[in-house]
Order: structure tokens, then C-alpha cells, then sequence
């Protein structure tokens, strides 16, 4: 009995020991209000107060080569969509803010950039890998989770977004 | 039967907290993991031709790698 015991005691440790409690924010969820600030600066804007557009909400950091590879898309996204309705926030993950500004003096961004250097607002999504693309509709329900970036799936990516933005908003 | 000393399962707890050092890196904390000299083959490409070369003179090849640093971006 006392050998049942301890036994079960040991496995709950091992358990606990590698549990990893990170879970990401699903579809259908509502997007957290998590505080941001733009890249540079220092006062912090919440992410509610976007409420009422179509958010593509993006976590990025210098190092990360599809990220790289997404800046393209995300500008032509921005240029064709951002007029009906779309507001692009790319998240920038980097610890030096050095690091993001040297990677957007090489790939200009004409969509904003916000910063999350302490990796808070990445924790409170639950950001499972680099890239990762929340697509949020007009009454701040996320409705597609992207994770990565291929330039084939690109097309497709944009058609959901055209969609969400083809919805019209509930009555406020 | 013996019962199990509790000296033993002192050590085994012991052992699973400090294991738990081994705790999954956040997908946005591999900044400094991707930088180039994280990783364990510095001229990938060099050793990749002399693999090669390797596997055609022996005519055997694979068992090589291993995975090391990177960003292990998605």
C-alpha cells in the first residue's frame, strides 16, 4: 500500500515536473486585451482598441526567417485591404530593439508595428510558433489561427481575410 | 518484498526538480538559439559534400546528423 503510494506520489512529481502549461488561444475565443506599445516608444495602447475592424494580428521577430519571407505579403495585405477595413498589428517578439529596427530598415513595413519585448501579450495568445497569425472579425472573435508562413498558402490566407472583411459588422 | 527507502524517493523527486531545468523554451525566446554560431556544425555546407563524398566511397551513408540550435521557426 505504502509502496502504491509513494509510487503515484513519484509519478505525480515527474508529471508536474515536465508539465508545460502554455496553451494556445483557439478559434471562436475571444482576443485577449493585451497591452502593446509601438515599436520605439513608450506609451502602451490596448488591443481592444481596434475593436470594430477585421485585426491580423502577427508576432514576428528579426531572427526569424518566414517571418522575413511574410513582410511582403502582409505590405500588399495592407495596401489593398487596410481601406476596407483591415488593420494589419505586427508584434515584434525581439529582445534588443535594435535587432527589429535594423530588420525594418531592410524590409520596410506600410502596416504597424508594435513591440512586446517582455513576451507578455505573446504569452497571454499563447504563441505556439514563429510566425503565428491570429485573424480576429469585427466584433473581436479570433476566427483563424495561422502558424508559419509559406508563400503557397499565401492565397489562401487572403481569401480568409477578404472573407472577414466581406462580413458586415453586428449592430453596435 | 522490500519496501522502498524514502532515501530513494527523496532522490527520485530530487532528480524530477531538477529536471525540470530542461523546461521547453517559448517559441519567441529562440533569439539567441537561431544566431549562426548556435549551431553545432559551424559549415554545414562542407559537411554536407564530405558526407557526401563519404557515402559514395563507402557506399553507405546516413547516421550523421543531429539537431542543434536554431530558431526552429514553424
Amino acid at each position: 500500500m505504502t509502496m502504491r503510494k509513494t509510487a503515484t506520489a513519484v509519478c505525480a512529481a515527474l508529471a508536474l515536473a515536465f508539465h508545460s502549461s502554455v496553451q494556445g488561444i483557439e478559434t471562436g475565443r475571444s482576443v485577449p486585451n493585451c497591452r502593446l506599445a509601438p515599436l520605439g516608444a513608450e506609451q502602451e495602447q490596448e488591443l481592444h482598441q481596434y475593436l470594430g475592424k477585421v485585426l491580423y494580428v502577427d508576432f514576428w521577430a528579426s531572427w526569424c526567417g518566414p517571418c522575413a519571407q511574410s513582410f511582403p505579403f502582409m505590405n500588399d495585405l495592407a495596401g489593398d485591404l487596410q481601406s476596407g477595413g483591415l488593420q494589419i498589428l505586427a508584434v515584434n517578439l525581439d529582445e534588443n530593439r535594435e535587432d527589429a529596427q535594423a530588420f525594418l530598415a531592410q524590409r520596410p513595413a506600410n502596416f504597424t508595428i508594435l513591440a512586446d519585448a517582455g513576451g507578455k501579450c505573446a504569452q497571454d495568445f499563447g504563441v505556439q510558433a514563429m510566425p503565428s497569425s491570429y485573424l480576429v472579425d469585427r466584433q473581436g472573435v479570433v476566427r483563424h489561427v495561422h502558424m508559419g508562413f509559406r508563400s503557397g498558402e499565401a492565397q489562401e490566407f487572403r481569401a480568409l481575410v477578404e472573407e472577414l472583411l466581406a462580413t458586415p459588422s453586428a449592430s453596435p | 518484498m522490500n519496501r522502498i527507502k524514502p532515501r530513494w524517493v527523496a532522490l527520485l523527486l530530487g532528480a524530477g526538480f531538477f529536471l525540470s531545468a530542461c523546461a521547453p523554451i517559448a517559441p519567441w525566446e529562440r533569439g539567441n538559439l537561431a544566431k549562426p554560431h548556435m549551431a553545432l556544425d559551424p559549415y554545414p555546407l562542407q559537411s554536407a559534400m564530405r558526407a557526401h563524398n563519404y557515402g559514395a566511397r563507402e557506399a553507405a551513408s546516413g547516421g550523421t546528423g543531429s539537431s542543434g540550435g536554431g530558431c526552429g521557426c514553424y
